[in-house]
């Protein structure tokens, strides 16, 4: 095996669209690394793009947030602008492993690792996060649900790059949350992860809403009918209830050792009325 | 012996040594330095007896290739006495007898360390939690976190 540092993404893209054999590209490696040591994993190349500068920062502009796809989630906790606007993406990204894991781990990498359960993707889907991808072709623009396809798989082609995850600012009285369910109190992988956003008009009326579950089916799932439930409503009990049926219905899960079906759709609509609920009281800045 | 050069600064000392590309930091640190504190307790990052502090951040060694650490900066359990003076978080560990078999110590000692240069004085829960990512199977965790209780106290002059 090969392993190349570019500097620049240009280069690392290049790396990656002329090999012939198989690459990857090596973020945190929290993922990466442990499928290396599986005997039937191979690589030719790995292309760590930790010395990218462009990759290692949080801009925040007037538009929103743009996160280098190499900024570790312990560094996205202690960016104090990014945390008190979206505090939900920033406590999902920070749920990932242990102090060891955080110090290294990525949401680009979490995205593009392309598991059902990763944390920080429900957050970042109802977020409306974009993934901007730079390829051989040059750099293209897709919302974040739009990059894993199925499990361990990827809309990205050959040579493609996830560089910066956007996140735009928040209009006044927004918020959101994320909340998964492991059988343990940490180090564990989500049975179900449930992410909420939502922005208030001066009422306290919802005016927009964005509800996605996480590890309920092959990919994370943006559940517009669970949003449709609470929008015009000010999240009373009749409205969580249409809002967990909502998820509940939606659900496509697996029967595992972790959670059958029935409990997993169940918990999917208590976990997602808690979110909204968290993500409620925090747009109104309870 | 052919592979590639890296050089790096290791408890100090600057470092120089070859290594494969797959080769991960901790295969490096106990097979071509005999640095052979950190331990592989599963080479997966769950157990984190492995734990060094690469850059100031603390790491699984098992998930940091030897290549990456060109240029880095990494402290291992080996550095952590000075001399013959033990640093405070090893001689509460022996008071406490918050060891049996020792093979997670290493880990715990330098995840243990991060914690409280983070934090110098945590709660009982920083504590767990921070520690969340090293497995013992012998202490059951209590005198694990009694030691760092009583280091954070002697470390804070108490
Ligand atoms: C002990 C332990 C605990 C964990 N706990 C959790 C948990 O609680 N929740 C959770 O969701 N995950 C967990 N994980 C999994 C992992 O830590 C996360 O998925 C992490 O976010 C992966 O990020 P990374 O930067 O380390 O990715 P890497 O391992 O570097 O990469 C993952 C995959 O994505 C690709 N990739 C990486 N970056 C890019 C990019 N910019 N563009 C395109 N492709 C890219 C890589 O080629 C690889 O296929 C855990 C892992 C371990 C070892
Ligand atoms: S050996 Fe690295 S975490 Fe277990
Ligand atoms: S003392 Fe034996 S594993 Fe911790």
């Amino acid at each position: 095996m090969y392993y190349e540092r570019p500097e620049t993404l240009q280069d690392a893209s290049r790396l990656l669209a002329e090999t012939k054999g198989t690459a990857y590209i090596l973020a945190g490696g929290t993922d990466l690394l442990v499928r290396a040591k599986s005997d039937h994993f191979e690589a030719d190349l790995m292309v760590d793009i930790k010395s990218i500068a462009e990759l290692r920062t949080v801009h925040h502009t007037a538009e929103g947030f743009a996160i280098g796809a190499a900024v570790s989630c312990a560094d996205l906790g202690r960016h104090a602008a990014l945390k008190a606007a979206w505090p939900g993406v920033v406590e999902a990204a920070n749920l990932i492993g242990s102090a060891q894991i955080q110090s290294r781990c990525t949401i680009a990498g979490n995205l593009c690792n392309a598991s059902p359960a990763a944390d920080s993707v429900p957050a970042m889907v109802a977020a409306g996060a974009r993934a901007i991808i730079a390829g051989p072709a040059g750099m293209r623009t897709v919302p974040v649900e739009a990059v894993p396809v199925a499990p361990g798989k990827t809309s990205l082609g050959q040579g493609e790059i996830v560089a910066t995850i956007e996140i735009d600012n928040r209009p006044p009285r927004s918020g959101d949350a994320y909340l998964r369910f492991i059988p343990r109190t940490e180090m564990d992988i989500a049975v179900v992860g449930a992410g909420v956003s939502l922005t208030l008009d001066e009422t306290g009326t919802i005016q927009s809403a964005r509800v996605a579950l996480g590890a309920v089916a092959p990919t994370v799932m943006l559940v517009a009918e669970a949003a449709d439930a609470i929008l015009g409503t000010r999240l009373e009990y009749a409205a969580l209830e249409r809002l967990a049926e909502a998820c509940s219905a939606a659900c496509r899960p697996i029967n595992d050792k972790r959670g059958t079906v029935e409990f997993r759709k169940k918990v999917a609509g208590v976990l997602a009325r808690r979110a909204a609920r968290i993500a409620y009281d925090r747009s109104r800045g309870a | 012996m052919s592979g590639l050069a890296v050089s790096a600064t290791i408890n100090g000392d600057e470092v120089e040594y070859l290594c494969q590309a797959e080769e991960t930091l901790l295969d490096v640190l106990r097979n071509r330095l005999g640095l052979t504190g950190a331990k592989e307790g599963c080479g997966t990052g769950d157990c984190g007896a492995c734990s060094v502090v690469l850059d100031g951040k603390l790491v699984c060694s098992c998930l940091v290739l030897g290549a990456e650490v060109q240029g880095a900066t990494v402290e291992t359990i080996e550095g952590m006495a000075k001399g013959d003076t033990l640093h405070p978080l090893q001689t509460k560990f022996l008071e406490h007898a918050a060891l049996q078999c020792g093979i997670c110590t290493p880990g715990f000692l330098m995840a243990a360390k991060a914690l409280l240069d983070a934090n110098p004085d945590p709660t009982e829960e920083e504590i767990r939690f921070g520690l969340a990512g090293n497995l013992c199977r012998c202490t059951g965790y209590d005198k694990i976190v009694r030691a760092v209780q009583a280091a954070a106290l002697e470390i804070n002059g108490g």
